[in-house]
């Protein structure tokens, strides 16, 4: 890439490819890897997503084998787009490069750890991966509730496959999460105090703590899995004083702080979108930063949403809906706060800036639906409907998945030293507005009308919507495809990037370093006033 | 049951039942309702569905406003301002203002949903793999099973995917307790006409309840992955006129008679189904 020759006179060492990115300890090269591997584990999540598409296009059973295939299909599509896109593009992407830049640290705190927090990832893909053609496949949803998860159920290699790979994959979260917590607490250049961080390291900040705290839950759910399915104990097995519904406990213990961490990154890249393109600085930040703290504490004790038909008690309930609806505040504190960065500004409309915009109003759309399934009684009916497949396609596919592009038109010539195109870039940007919104938003009425989640077969009445649906989603697919395109010509004709391209409202430290940065950022430390 | 499935040819019950829970296409909201518990969530999901919309438009409408008036070229020269404490307070507690309006009524309804204090009769469902087995332990605690008809045997009129051979039989009009439960797998009972879901999960009886106003049949399907044939175990409640259903439940004993404690189960304990399960 351009940035060999444009710095190596500065440094004495010029890696060779294998140690440069197989053995790498550079933070900028690892978060690149990041980012090829979640593009890669996109390409096959999203592949998986057009399959079930194409077969829920029309009732009837298409092109699926049957329904354990569709299932296998189903969790993959889950696992692979959570654990292996949207995490590894956001926190090990984006988090790798900008945090230490942003705090003006010369690397992250433990390179080498950060290099094997990547490394695990691989064998973690290719264990999910390889589940899907090991047997009859993992077929019992990304949540794996037991007993369908059991061995009993779903029998043979594939299920434990998958399992490990989430053991890999949450292994790789830990370690990652320790090295940001350090990193940001211990490598700020002088004068950076916590106040004076940007919104994204903030983010990150938060994430991390979210990850170390869930992923652990999720790992003793799961090992306890494994000995439940391999070595005879009963941790969710009725029949020897397990209990299933303590499998859901620890599941969404982990797994509801999961979805703030696949968002809240995507809410700091945002705010500095925002704010570069309305050359305004971030309105009321420290509302800003102390809203994501709220959202992740409090993120930490709603997680039986999930499970109001699982026969908790009625009180139990009403604590869970109070306590998730309290989360829309810290939320819209953060809605209106972006707005209020817009108001008053100069605003320019350059692909990020789109995405952004894109991010916040889709994000207040997957938000309402949120206060709406937070209601017990309404989700009494629209639990499991596709109204929840709408409701979180919302907030990720339109909210993470945004940010993960806002992210990387906002960054890429800074990453790669060469500029999108930008009329490609908006183009990319309707493609992609069409056609999730048109996936995603006949959802909602499918779910109003009592269509379950994860059926590869639906009462006929149901075909109208969903063909919508599938016609939508072949626009997405194009879009994504669209993106490799808008990349390609990135790379071969893209204009050189300057190290401030955007201009006045790009005030963070990654823009007074050169595009791309010198294998070592800074030489010496910067001083914040 | 060999026996239960030449049976399910007899018309015991005439095919001359309304289908009033069924989905429609094209249809956006929530199913026709078939019950007061439904009516409730219907009428408390229209509130906060124009609370929703209401707010969204608000947030479409302000990034619209901005995106117009604030674009570079109309205001060049950005302004710095990034804090107003007054407008901060508000739009924090505005939204805790809008979510007690919706807070209050909804704790009202889950209160009210959860399960009925005076049941006329109770039913024990269960989810298996691949279909369901009801039971009335009220009535002499005969159970049958309830399978989805394949494509090919499907006679006319009868729903793809939502028909099944012996409909879950209720009386129009009278509460009706559910416990649910399971044995293999977590499946979950669920009709949204009737407004009722419950999983049924192995090692747990959870009750609910739910009251079909009108006769009619009132579909729903399996709503908990539960393997191979999820998409294909689906639920038909057939709420028959109450002068009716005593007359139906003479025929299901003598149908059923095999599946029958020789004691007559006590009514609507939660250990009603493991003592069916020890009968059978």
């Amino acid at each position: 890439m351009a940035y060999a020759q444009a710095h190596d006179d500065h440094h004495d060492h010029k890696p060779s490819f294998v140690s440069r990115w197989l053995f790498s300890t550079n933070h900028k090269d690892i978060g690149t890897l990041y980012i090829i591997f979640a593009l890669f584990a996109g390409i096959i999540g999203i592949g998986i997503s057009l399959l079930m598409r194409i077969e829920l296009q029309q009732p009837g059973m298409q092109i699926f084998a049957d329904g354990q295939a569709w299932n296998a299909m189903v969790s993959a599509h889950g696992l692979i787009m959570v654990f292996f896109v949207i995490m590894p593009a956001l926190i090990g992407g984006f988090g790798n490069w900008f945090v230490p830049i942003m705090i003006g640290a010369p690397d992250m705190a433990f390179p080498r750890l950060n290099n094997i927090s990547f490394w695990l990832l691989v064998p973690a893909f290719l264990l999910l991966g390889g589940s899907m053609f090991v047997g009859q496949g993992a077929g019992a949803g990304w949540t794996i509730y037991p007993p369908l998860s059991d061995s009993q159920y779903q029998p043979g290699m594939s299920m434990d496959m998958a399992l490990f790979a989430l053991h890999l994959a949450g292994a790789s979260s830990i370690l990652g999460a320790a090295n940001f917590i350090t990193t940001i607490l211990n490598m700020r250049a002088p004068g950076m105090t916590l106040h004076k961080m940007p919104l994204f390291v903030w983010s990150m900040l938060v994430t991390a703590f979210l990850l170390l705290l869930a992923v652990p839950v999720l790992g003793g759910a799961i090992t306890m899995l494994i000995t439940d399915r391999n070595f005879g104990t009963a941790f969710f097995k009725p029949e020897g004083g397990g209990d299933p519904v303590l499998f859901q406990h620890l599941f969404w213990f982990f797994g509801h702080p999961e979805v703030y961490i696949m968002i809240l990154p995507a809410f700091g890249i945002v705010s500095h979108v925002v704010s570069t393109f309305s050359k305004k600085p971030v309105f009321g930040y420290l509302g800003m930063a102390y809203a994501m703290v709220a959202i992740g504490v409090v993120g930490f004790v709603v997680w039986a949403h999930h499970m109001y038909t699982s026969g908790m008690d009625v009180d139990t309930r009403a604590y869970f809906m109070a306590a998730t609806m309290v989360i829309a505040v810290p939320t819209g504190v953060k809605i209106f706060s972006w707005i209020a960065t817009m108001w008053g500004g100069s605003m320019r409309y350059d692909t990020p800036m789109l995405f952004a915009i894109g991010f916040i109003f889709l994000f207040t759309v997957g938000g309402v639906t949120g206060v709406v399934l937070a209601n017990a009684s309404i989700t009494q009916i629209l639990h499991n409907t596709y109204y929840v497949v709408a409701h979180f396609h919302y907030v990720l596919s339109l909210g993470a998945v945004f940010g993960i592009y806002c992210g990387i038109y906002y960054w890429i010539g800074k990453m790669s030293g060469r500029q999108y195109p930008e009329k490609l870039g908006k183009i990319h940007f309707w493609m992609t507005f069409i056609g999730v919104n048109l996936t995603f938003f006949p959802m909602h009425f499918l779910g109003n009308q009592g269509m379950p989640r994860r059926y590869p077969d639906y009462a006929d009445a149901h075909w109208g919507w969903n063909l919508i649906a599938s016609l939508g989603s072949y626009v997405s697919v194009a879009s994504f495809v669209f993106f490799f395109y808008v990349m390609y010509v990135t790379f071969r004709r893209g204009a050189v990037a300057a190290p401030n391209y955007w201009g006045e409202g790009a005030t963070t430290l990654e823009w007074q370093v050169p595009s791309p940065p010198a294998f070592h950022t800074f030489e010496e430390l910067p001083r914040i006033r | 049951m060999a026996l239960v499935a030449s049976l399910a040819a007899l018309p015991a019950l005439a095919s001359e039942t309304t289908n009033l829970g069924v989905p429609t296409p094209w249809a956006m909201g929530l199913q026709a309702s078939g019950g007061p518990i439904t009516t409730a969530v219907r009428d408390f999901n229209e509130m906060v569905f124009w609370i929703i919309v209401v707010i969204t438009i608000f947030v479409g409408a302000l990034l619209a406003w901005v995106m117009f008036r604030y674009s570079a070229k109309r205001n060049p020269v950005p302004s710095q301002t990034s804090h107003h404490t007054g407008l901060e307070i508000a739009w924090t507690v505005i939204p805790v203002l809008i979510l007690i309006v919706i807070a209050i009524p909804s704790f009202r309804l889950i209160y009210y949903q959860d399960r009925t204090r005076d049941a006329d009769m109770t039913i024990n469902v269960q989810g298996r793999q691949w279909y369901w087995n009801y039971a009335y332990p009220d009535h002499g605690g005969f159970n049958f099973d309830s399978r989805p008809i394949p494509v090919e045997d499907l006679r006319p009129g009868q729903l793809r995917n939502l028909a099944v051979d012996e409909p879950l039989v209720v009386p129009a009009g009278r509460n009706i307790r559910v416990i649910s439960t399971g044995v293999d797998v977590i499946h979950s009972f669920f009709v949204p006409s009737l407004g009722v879901q419950r999983y049924s999960i192995p090692g747990r009886s959870i009750e609910t309840w739910f009251r079909a106003d009108r006769p009619g049949s009132y579909f729903g399907q399996c709503n908990q992955i539960c393997g191979v044939n999820h998409w294909f175990m689906p639920i038909e409640v057939r709420a028959i006129p109450a002068e009716e259903f005593d007359a139906w439940v003479a025929s299901a004993r003598t149908r059923y008679a095999s599946t029958m404690p020789a004691a007559p189960v006590v009514a609507a304990s939660p250990d009603a189904p493991i003592s069916i399960a020890v009968a059978r």
